[in-house]
């Protein structure tokens, strides 16, 4: 089954790739957007029927490789 | 004194660091990242580079790479290791040094020479380095140093920031930042000291012809202290 991830930075810090974007997006008149914060988004094939197993397994995936805690939060969708 | 130089898909300082070893008298070695056991060493080096590509996060994918585990078994033995600069990265990725290093704050990369202060010599690595402040190279794009608050306070009291990013005069300031690392952090070690890691690279400042030779002390101190 797929197994869907996203991994952002976690709150308080700095983002500058999200912040240049939400400034060039100023620029081009959507002056209404007020913050832009970039993530990561993985698409994993798992070869594993069970649901509840498959997440299980890419939780662990998220906390070895995917994404490093100590700057970023997942979520698996 | 023997050390190992790791090699992985994309480093790129790799015979730099060869070089500047044996011209300092170490009998160096080169090791595949692939391979699982490093020959007796008296220091492993993670050298300067672009492992893997970069892909995911910088040094992520050389932090699970074959040789690493050797690596971590070493360094946990009380081993010397020393990452320059995605060697830095490497070591933050495999866990071995706190914190991580992140994109520089202003989006560039960074390619230039910068004077650091040793924060601390009581170390192998600087321990009779008569000078205070280093002329060194910087070439990275991810080298913003950042740890949680709890992190930061434990290497600061256990003397773990090696050296620190300043002017020639040692000034270490937001002024002399180039890429908005924590508190100017250029380099850390992990609490016993035997293994450091910093963005700066002094295998490129031993020739007097060609760069300085700040680096030269670096390497003279390293096989004078083993």
């Amino acid at each position: 089954m797929k197994v869907k991830v996203i991994v952002t930075l976690k709150n308080g810090v700095l983002d500058p790739q999200g912040k240049a974007i939400q400034q060039t997006l100023n620029g081009m008149s959507f002056q209404n957007v007020s913050e832009v914060r970039q993530g990561k988004y993985f698409d994993i094939e798992v070869n594993e029927s069970d649901e509840s197993k498959a997440k299980t397994q890419v939780e662990e995936m998220c906390k070895k490789l995917l994404a490093n805690l100590v700057i970023e939060d997942f979520k698996i969708l | 004194m023997k050390s190992s130089v790791i090699i992985f898909p994309g480093s790129n300082c790799d015979r730099d660091m060869d070089v500047a070893l044996k011209k300092f008298g170490f009998k160096n070695q080169m090791v595949w990242h692939n391979d699982s056991e490093i020959p007796k060493s008296d220091l492993i080096v993670l050298p300067g580079g672009f492992s893997y590509g970069d892909y995911l996060r910088c040094g992520s994918i050389a932090g699970k790479s074959n040789i690493i585990k050797s690596v971590i078994d070493f360094a946990n033995s009380g081993g010397l290791v020393l990452g320059i600069c995605n060697g830095f990265q490497i070591l933050t990725e495999t866990g071995l040094l706190p914190g991580i290093l992140q994109q520089n704050k202003y989006l560039n990369f960074i390619c230039k020479n910068v004077f650091v202060k040793i924060k601390n010599k009581e170390n192998k690595y600087f321990m009779n380095i008569k000078k205070d402040v280093l002329e060194l190279h910087i070439a990275h794009n991810e080298g913003n140093y950042f740890c949680t608050k709890d992190e930061l306070k434990s290497i600061e009291d256990n003397g773990q920031i090696a050296v620190t990013y300043c002017d020639h005069k040692g000034n270490d300031d937001e002024e002399n930042n180039p890429n908005g690392a924590l508190k100017n952090i250029a380099g850390i070690f992990n609490k016993k000291k035997n293994i450091l890691g910093m963005m700066p690279h002094p295998e490129r400042m031993i020739d007097p012809f060609l760069s300085g030779e700040d680096g030269s002390l670096f390497f003279k101190n390293l096989i004078g202290s083993l």
